[in-house]
């Protein structure tokens, strides 16, 4: 008995790491392929992306920075709304505002996407569009601030878990010194728990590179190699969508475009993922 | 002690619950000034938390609260204009672990006078700060390294040496040996009779032979009540409270 199941587990744990293998395996190979047809400078460094109309062309540079764009305004949002929020929770609120607050966030965190990419079109944009006649309906904006909506319940967790990883002592020490509640948070307990904070940051940024079905509804679909967020863009995520969404033949170019932008896409978040991760590391060494 | 002494910081009738939780039942104690007064008692007897009402430290603490008075110069500190801060920057403390911050060595001793405006001078601060603390001569050649590199009684010296930057009157200290060797103890104990020429001493020990030691007057607590005060000497050697006699012999605690 003990033998069946120990292979019982032994194989759930191999069907997790296969597929994962599996998914990268397909991916490189597809992008493998799409590379023998398109030169990778091409890829990287045109400026045109339009693999499904004619003259097609392969330059992912206007869905990198769609992708920016998105990025930059989510970052705008979250960053310094989440570090607030935990320098609140951590070091301001009560036990008891925290038993409420907490779990609010982690609601937050469970809405589904669509929701937020439907509240984007619904509510973000019409109050830009009166700010700024000149929006078009689809944006980066709003899709970049209800990403950045989206993440900040993220940061602020993860903040908020850094900032309380300062001991005690340290802040007995500096109140102790005669300095005020923010002296103390700015000089001493923000500045020790800089490396959790800057990972907090990096996994949001990942997050909001990789999140999909609010900026697929709000941004458009217009590939576009601008740094105006007001106008309608396409993200490397929303072109994934449209394409897989669409009737594109399998084995053609335009399909092996996808794993071409999924690679790109996968690359980014993995690199990030492993430079939070690094720093986290360091960071769990300073106070053991 | 030769000369008599004014009474600087004092405890009136001061009791401390966590919750519903007594810790420190009606203690009134007086602080004499330019005197080491230790605190000695067996362990959640009352001794930290009443050392850190006297700088207002438990305000951090949730569900604290305290009646009673703590008067400094005559001034209640609890009275609702005081403020805690200036409190602070007259009556300093040194933790039970040392807890320098992670900064360069120099930074810890600048931190206090530079928030609070004292910018003036800071190299001849942060010097007198480490003489006063007996570390100068081991650091003056490494003030821009981590502290976090020192030995822990290097860090405790550097801790009290932080706390002396900003002048205060009064150096309260909980349990500043506890987490030190026997050398580095007997350096910070001498330190004390330096530190008590300008400075009145607080100092809540586990050590019986510290408090012997070290203080011109001892304060007995137990279960958050003080069984007895009196000059050290006396204490030691002719208690008048049986409980008192049993402690400092040892035969419990």
């Amino acid at each position: 008995m003990e033998q069946v199941l120990r292979w019982l587990f032994f194989a759930c744990a191999a069907i997790s790491v296969l597929t994962t293998l599996a998914v990268v395996g397909v991916l490189s190979i597809e992008t493998f392929n799409f590379f023998q047809q398109v030169p990778a400078a091409d890829f990287l460094f045109g400026t045109r992306w339009t693999p499904l109309l004619e003259p097609k062309s392969y330059g992912i540079l206007p869905l990198l920075f769609g992708t920016t764009l998105i990025v930059i305004g989510a970052a705008i949002v979250a960053l310094p709304v989440g570090l607030a929020c935990a320098i609140y929770l951590s070091e301001y609120a009560g036990a008891r505002t925290r038993d409420v607050v907490k779990p609010i966030l982690e609601i937050l965190a469970g809405i589904p996407t669509i929701v937020y990419g439907f509240f984007a079109i619904t509510f973000v944009t019409p109050i830009l569009r009166t700010l700024i006649p000149s929006t078009e309906v689809f944006n980066a904006a709003s899709a970049g601030i209800v990403v950045g909506i989206m993440v900040l319940p993220m940061v602020a967790s993860l903040c908020d878990d850094a900032l309380r990883a300062v001991p005690n002592a340290l802040r007995d020490g500096a109140y102790s010194l005669g300095a005020t509640s923010f002296e103390v948070t700015a000089r001493i307990v923000v500045p020790a728990s800089l490396s959790g904070i800057f990972a907090a940051f990096v996994l949001a940024i990942s997050r909001a590179i990789g999140e999909t079905m609010a900026v697929t509804l709000a941004a458009g679909a217009t590939p576009n190699l601008t740094l105006n967020p007001l106008e309608s863009i396409q993200t490397m995520t929303a072109y994934i969508v449209q394409v897989s969404l669409g009737d594109t033949p399998a084995g053609t170019l335009s399909y092996q475009t996808l794993f071409a932008v999924g690679a790109v896409l996968f690359s980014m978040t993995l690199i990030l993922n492993l430079i939070a991760n690094a720093i986290m590391n360091r960071y769990r060494d300073v106070y053991e | 002690m030769t000369q008599p002494s004014e009474v600087l910081l004092q405890a009136n009738a001061v009791s401390i619950a966590y919750g519903d939780q007594l810790a420190v039942n009606a203690v009134t104690l007086p602080i004499y000034q330019q005197r080491i007064t230790s605190i000695i008692g067996p362990s959640g007897c009352g001794k930290s938390t009443l050392l850190r009402s006297f700088n207002r430290m438990n305000d951090f603490i949730d569900q604290v609260t305290l009646t009673g008075k703590v008067t400094f110069n005559d001034q209640n500190v609890y009275a609702s204009d005081a403020d805690p801060v200036a409190v602070r920057l007259n009556i300093g403390m040194v933790f039970q672990k040392p807890n320098p911050f992670p900064k360069t060595i120099y930074d810890n001793v600048a931190w206090a006078p530079k928030i609070n405006g004292r910018r003036d001078n800071m190299d001849d601060r942060v010097e007198q700060a480490l003489r006063q603390a007996a570390l100068w001569d081991e650091v003056k050649d490494r003030l821009q390294e981590s502290a976090l590199n020192l030995s822990g009684g290097q860090q405790q010296r550097l801790c009290i040496a932080r706390a002396l930057a900003m002048n205060p009157l009064v150096l309260l200290m909980d349990e500043p040996c506890s987490a030190l060797d026997p050398v580095s103890t007997a350096r910070i104990e001498d330190l004390l009779f330096e530190l008590k020429e300008t400075l009145t001493i607080v100092i809540v020990t586990h050590n019986m032979q510290q408090a012997a030691r070290v203080s011109d007057f001892t304060a007995f607590m137990e279960n958050g009540v003080l069984i007895e005060y009196g000059p050290t000497e006396t204490l030691f050697t002719n208690p008048e409270n049986k409980r008192t006699e049993e402690y400092v012999t040892g035969r419990f605690g």
